[in-house]
């Protein structure tokens, strides 16, 4: 872990839509360091999604709007960046995997011919060169027969091994930070373990920094480094990864941490955050969370709690551990 | 106990076809051969990874399919030789709760219908007093009696589910599939959806099949356990005993595969290669013997019988034959 | 109730009547929708430029009786084959019958015709097609043959044969383009069966008990409503094209019934000369279509549902 390799400083989206303005992130703020895994987690509409695609700037605009806040990129502002300064970024600096990798390879082009393109288009190589770095990068992603994957179309690979075809080809470039979104949601358990694996052990091996977007806080648990919660646009809680599942600061965390049925402990009923997810054309005033928070206090509806660090690397939005703290 | 509904030797094969006539060139073998029995007031959890057949299993328990080979018989009567009246008869009592909250409710149908048609449809009430009995089952999912005159869209996933819930449970079944119900929600929803099942279940001795791929919600919700692989049910077991001893290298990997949200309990994760084989081209002796750390020879030259290592324990596994 | 304000019960709300009540309820989600809908169209300007040509058709076609400035059938043999001036804004034809008055009541005709021919072509179209694609297998089969024959006949020429074989007139001439047109409807709603059939809410009703028929008559036709009414305005117009030719050669409307293909097939052997006659039923029958297109063209990008966000 070293120095702060991205940056986010209140940033805030909208998207514009028939139905209202959909403020989906507002005063979002995090970093990652070189070569660390930060999770991302959070439940539908939070914005998780909506926050990897900033950064890569893959919002649509319209009907989304980024309207505040800079994306430090090495130093660099990725919202101030032209259009072919972002594309020379892409895949080559910064790559991102998605969940569905059925619609994010083509199913028109080969495998093959779909990751030599990235490495061409990057690193400036010809076919032959190109096509032994995918070979390699292939053999890394622990896929069978290599060479053969290369001729194939995504829909002649079960789901696990498109995901490791889409790790190697993002991952063919050697970028700086890896985005991945919920790549091993739509997986059977026991190919989300080999993905996993394979993921941890090549970024680790390259020094590339992960930020990891999962819903699922048993990914998270055993992945990450650090993880940020996020909740209705909002970040909640970042904190190093054991700290935050031993001692949640934020309501929510430790709601969320309640309500997981698990394998190593027996729980009669789980314990049930009541109420559901605002919608965020008109989301609640004040903390985003306070409707549905235990803990209520005064300040908790009019006024969106400042980020404190009660404790040295863990931060939280939370009135609970304003003035002085309560921890 | 008499069993609500019993499964013995279930086969379900699809005929795959290829080229213009629809020549039928081989079978997927979805269901080869399962039994088990489901009895009041217990849930039997059906854990499996996708392709297993846990789904077709669901289906055919509600007679939506007819088996190949095998039985199922609701309370001595062979669902398969129902017709008419009678089956009728049989239907209102097996119902399903599905996974998708966008899918399983129509989406041109108000509520009122929705939850209300299978009274209809079934002869039990129809008219005002149809009614009445939708806006009281709804209030005991948890929803407002004014939902009635509202459409799907206009609710969340979790209320989406409760009307599903709604709907199942309105002919007083004996028997319900409960085919993922969660998988498709959040998890703060989850937990609300999970406690009102159980809750219901406690209060009306429903008998559940409660269909899943994650291994946890499977030990939260069930009394007893059955794993599939590849349409053979591996395993089954009480709760307790399949994860203090599970017995089955399979039911082993997916314990071990399982992400634990404890930081501190970080393990070797993958301890299976390859990918779940499809059910067209099943491997020769025991199905799971190309992915098995554990094979033996014996394994890819014979399927292994069942055996109950353990009182109430059974599984199908050449370490455990003689 | 206590007079006192702290103890009143609350209020009723206003009901007219109950039943009204139930239907304001129950249609609250269609009447907002509606209103989204025609939102949506007023801002697409071939939504309005369609829609104000249909408005203008049906208008014209409701108020003939009334605003047409001579009966259309009455003839004059004094002003025969007049040109289009004060006196008769459109010409007259070779009896002396006023142009006008004649496109005016033939707007009733043709107007009556596509609605007809929607209504019938749709009804059963819709039906069989549901019927056919929830079934499946060899009653799909079956069924979806039969339309592809009667698809392999270009539609005037079926619709020609149909029309002689049942003798000549209006009322032969809607049955047949009806005729023509079902296995479009039928088509159409097919494939959106096809893909309803599979979605879980038909599994859950299958599951509780629901027979074949309730299903396609609750569950896969209303879903289907929406393309019916697209495909609807779009095949009115193709109807009254249809049926326009079928007058002009003779098998549909006939002589004195102010039709306007039949119009068009007398003027045209004084178009040379008089090219009033045959060239205002004529640019009737294009913008009418035209309209109708336009409409249903932008119907169905409105409703399309990745567009209505």
């Amino acid at each position: 872990m070293g120095a702060t390799l991205l940056e986010i400083k209140d940033l805030a989206v909208q998207f514009f839509t028939y139905q209202g303005t959909v403020r989906a992130l507002e005063g979002v703020s995090l970093t990652v360091q070189q070569g660390e895994i930060l999770g991302l987690v959070g439940e539908t509409g939070c914005g998780k999604s909506v926050l990897a695609r900033c950064v890569l700037r893959l919002i649509a605009d319209p009907p989304g709007k980024i309207t505040a806040g800079e994306i430090r990129f090495k130093g660099r502002d990725l919202l101030k960046l032209g259009r072919r300064e972002i594309r020379q970024i892409r895949g080559n600096e910064i790559s991102m995997i998605f969940q569905e990798p059925m619609s994010s390879l083509n199913p028109v082009f080969t495998v093959g011919n779909q990751m030599m393109e990235v490495v061409i288009l990057h690193q400036r190589v010809g076919r032959d060169e190109a096509r032994r770095i995918c070979v390699d990068m292939l053999r890394q992603v622990k896929m069978p027969d290599p060479e053969q994957v290369l001729a194939k179309y995504p829909h002649e690979l079960s789901g696990g091994m498109r995901q490791r075809a889409m790790i190697a080809m993002e991952l063919a470039c050697r970028p700086d930070l890896l985005l991945a979104d919920e790549p091993t949601t739509a997986l059977d358990v026991t190919v989300q373990a080999q993905v996993l694996s394979i993921l941890e052990e090549l970024t680790r091996q390259s020094g590339a920094a992960v930020l990891f977007i999962s819903h699922d806080l048993g990914v998270i648990a055993q992945l990450c480094d650090r993880v940020a919660v996020m909740y209705a646009g909002h970040i909640a809680e970042i904190a190093p990864v054991a700290e935050l599942f031993a001692s949640p600061l934020h309501p929510y965390t430790s709601g969320l941490l309640q309500a997981i049925p698990r394998i190593d402990e027996g729980k009669a009923a789980l314990k049930v955050i009541p109420g559901a997810v605002p919608g965020l054309i008109d989301p609640p005033r004040g903390c985003r969370f306070h409707p549905r928070c235990g803990q209520r206090l005064a300040p908790c509806d009019r006024e969106v709690p400042a980020f404190l660090e009660p404790a040295p690397g863990h931060r939280v939005a939370c009135h609970l551990y304003a003035s002085g703290g309560r921890g | 106990m008499e069993p609500v509904i019993e499964v013995r030797d279930l086969v379900k094969y699809f005929p795959i076809r290829r080229g213009f006539l629809g020549r039928r060139v081989d079978w997927l073998k979805a269901v080869d051969g399962v039994s088990f029995a489901v009895h009041p007031g217990e849930t039997l959890g059906l854990v499996g990874e996708s392709g297993c057949g846990k789904s077709t299993v669901g289906h055919l328990m509600l007679n939506l399919l007819k088996p190949d080979r095998g039985v199922v018989r609701y309370k001595n009567l062979d669902l398969s030789a129902l017709r008419g009246p009678e089956e009728r008869r049989v239907r209102r009592h097996l119902q399903v709760v599905f996974q998708d909250p966008q899918s399983s409710l129509d989406p041109r149908m108000l509520i009122k219908k929705t939850v209300g048609y299978p009274l209809e449809v079934n002869r039990i009430a129809r008219g005002a007093e149809a009614v009445a009995r939708v806006k009281a089952m709804l209030a005991e999912v948890g929803l407002n009696e004014e939902h009635v005159y509202r459409y799907p869209h206009e609710f969340s996933g979790g209320q989406r589910q409760r009307i599903g819930i709604a709907r199942a449970l309105i002919t007083e079944p004996e028997f319900i599939v409960l085919d993922e119900p969660t998988s498709a929600l959040d998890v703060s929803v989850q937990a609300q959806i999970l406690n009102l099942v159980g809750d219901l279940q406690q209060k009306r001795g429903y008998a559940y099949l409660f269909i899943s791929h994650d291994l946890s919600v499977i030990k939260h919700m069930s009394h007893r356990i059955a794993v599939m692989y590849l349409g053979i049910i591996v395993e089954t077991a009480r709760k307790e005993d399949l994860f203090q001893e599970p017995l089955h290298p399979y039911t082993c990997a997916l314990l071990a595969a399982l992400p634990l949200p404890d930081p501190t309990k970080r393990r070797v994760r993958a301890s299976l290669q390859g990918d779940v084989p499809s059910p067209v081209h099943l491997p020769p002796g025991c199905r799971f013997h190309p992915r098995c750390p554990q094979r033996m020879e014996i394994c890819s030259l014979r399927a292994p019988d069942g055996l109950e290592v353990l009182p109430g324990h059974w599984t199908a596994c050449h370490k455990y034959g003689n | 109730m206590a007079v006192n304000g702290a103890q009143r019960s609350i209020p009723e709300p206003i009901t007219l009547n109950p039943l009204f009540d139930e239907f304001r309820k129950q249609y609250a989600w269609q009447i907002r929708e509606l209103l989204f809908t025609i939102r949506l169209l007023r801002r697409n300007p071939s939504a309005v430029a369609g829609f104000v040509i249909i408005v203008a058709m049906v208008l014209m076609a409701l108020t003939a009786p009334l605003l047409a400035p001579y009966n259309p059938i009455q003839l004059s043999l004094v002003d025969r084959l007049n040109p289009p001036c004060m006196a008769h804004f459109f010409g007259t034809d070779e009896l002396g019958r006023d142009i006008l008055s004649r496109v005016m009541y033939g707007a009733r005709i043709s107007l009556w015709i596509g609605v007809v021919v929607v209504l019938i072509a749709g009804g059963l179209g819709a039906v069989i097609g549901a019927v056919s694609g929830y079934l499946g297998k060899r009653v799909d089969n079956l069924i979806m043959r039969v339309m592809d024959v009667i698809l392999s006949f270009p539609p005037l020429v079926l619709a020609m044969a149909l029309a002689a074989a049942l003798g000549p007139s209006l009322n032969n001439a809607i049955l047949a383009v009806a005729f023509v047109m079902i296995p479009k409807f039928a088509r159409m709603v097919r494939g959106e069966a096809l893909a309803v059939k599979e979605r879980q809410f038909i599994t859950a009703a299958r599951a509780s008990g629901a027979g074949r028929f309730w299903i396609v008559r609750h569950h896969i036709l209303p879903n289907c409503f929406s393309s019916v009414i697209v495909l609807g305005t779009l095949i009115l117009g193709e109807a009254i094209l249809i049926a326009a030719s079928l007058s002009f050669i003779g098998l549909g409307a006939q002589p004195p019934t102010p039709e306007w293909g039949a119009m068009i097939s007398v003027g045209r052997k004084f178009l040379m000369d008089q090219w009033w006659y045959a060239t205002f039923p004529g640019l009737f029958i294009l913008v009418t279509v035209i309209g109708f297109n336009i409409f249903g063209d932008a119907l169905r990008d409105v409703l399309d549902p990745r567009i209505r966000r």
